[in-house]
């Protein structure tokens, strides 16, 4: 992966930009995240956001893109590392307009905040729910730990 | 033919008159029991064994609840079928007043039992459709086969067979 052409031209443009050796994701700082999927889009094709996730590390959060390009046929990773207390993060709704839901939805399940949404409320649970409860650490009254088995 | 059939049991006929004496309850009850409307209420798996059992093999028309109804207000029992989460059970519970009287709750599966084998420690299910709306009649099973629900459907005509309107 680390010898394709927009991989080189990623990490040229955005020097900060980190290869992870197991996964194949390229890790990004945060401020770069809306240029660089825009770069991708623009210049190689990647018009097709597949996915886009967050994940909780316990210490740290994390946002994952999907992109693929149907002109290159080929995937790209994106990941950015978010702190724990208030994640914040660009929207890319003005790049992808499926961003819309995803991000919606990492706001309502992991809390992540994504600046410029243009309507970041929550999608699956009811709009009076309080807390993220995809996080690992959270908690709620009734909320039974499983049984080990 | 069939209230006929039952007819002699506990009225008596006049002799000479075509007049028939029953009890009100009798024909009441008769007729509640015998026309459940169930509300389409399918909420996950349990709804593919309650179409099943509406449909020929089971035949739930048997007993006069086939009827499935697409609006709360021609019914008289909610069949809930399934796992029911915290946005649904606010949706749950304005259809239950929807619903004319008398009206009658079956929780069907583990789900609407208890919040289920699975669901139970889930952030945003609901620990038993008992908390929203009171239940008549718990089918347990995950899912309850067809024979299961057909008994607790026979289950709820007796227990409307003992109602009475002197209380109210």
């Amino acid at each position: 992966m680390a010898d394709l052409d927009w991989v080189l031209a990623l990490k040229n443009k955005f020097s900060d930009t980190v290869e992870e050796a197991l996964s194949g994701c390229l890790v990004l700082p945060g401020e770069d995240i809306f240029r660089a999927v825009n770069f991708l889009k623009r210049e190689y094709g990647f018009d097709y956001l597949m996915n886009l996730a967050a994940v909780d590390y316990k210490d740290r959060l994390a946002v994952v893109y999907n992109l693929y390009s149907f002109k290159l046929k080929e995937k790209a990773n994106l990941k950015v590392i978010l702190p724990r207390d208030n994640p914040a993060i660009e929207s890319i709704t003005e790049i992808y307009a499926a961003a819309n839901w995803q991000e919606r939805e990492a706001f309502d399940l992991m809390g992540i905040n994504f600046t410029g949404h243009p309507d970041l409320r929550r999608i699956l649970l009811p709009d009076d729910y309080t807390g993220h409860p995809l996080r690992k650490d959270y908690t709620k009254e009734g909320f039974l730990p499983m049984p080990a088995v | 033919m069939a209230l006929i059939n039952k007819l002699p049991i506990i009225t008596e006929k006049i002799p000479g008159g075509q007049i028939i004496l029953s009890s009100v309850d009798f024909i009441l009850n008769w007729s509640k029991e015998s026309s459940l409307w169930p509300m389409s209420f399918g909420l996950a798996c349990c709804a593919i064994e309650m179409m099943a059992a509406g449909a020929a093999r089971y035949d739930m028309d048997r007993f006069g609840a086939g009827v499935f109804r697409a609006s709360p207000r021609q019914c008289d029992l909610m069949i809930v079928a399934g796992t029911v989460n915290e946005k649904m059970s606010k949706r749950l519970r304005l259809l239950y007043d929807q619903m004319p009287e008398p009206k009658y709750v079956m929780a069907m599966g583990s789900c609407a039992i208890s919040g289920g084998p699975y669901y139970y420690d889930s952030y945003n299910v609901v620990k038993g459709v008992d908390l929203i709306v009171p239940v008549d009649v718990h089918i347990p099973g995950c899912p309850p086969r067809p024979e299961a629900l057909l008994f607790g459907l026979m289950q709820l005509q007796k227990k409307i067979k003992k109602e009475s309107i002197k209380n109210g």
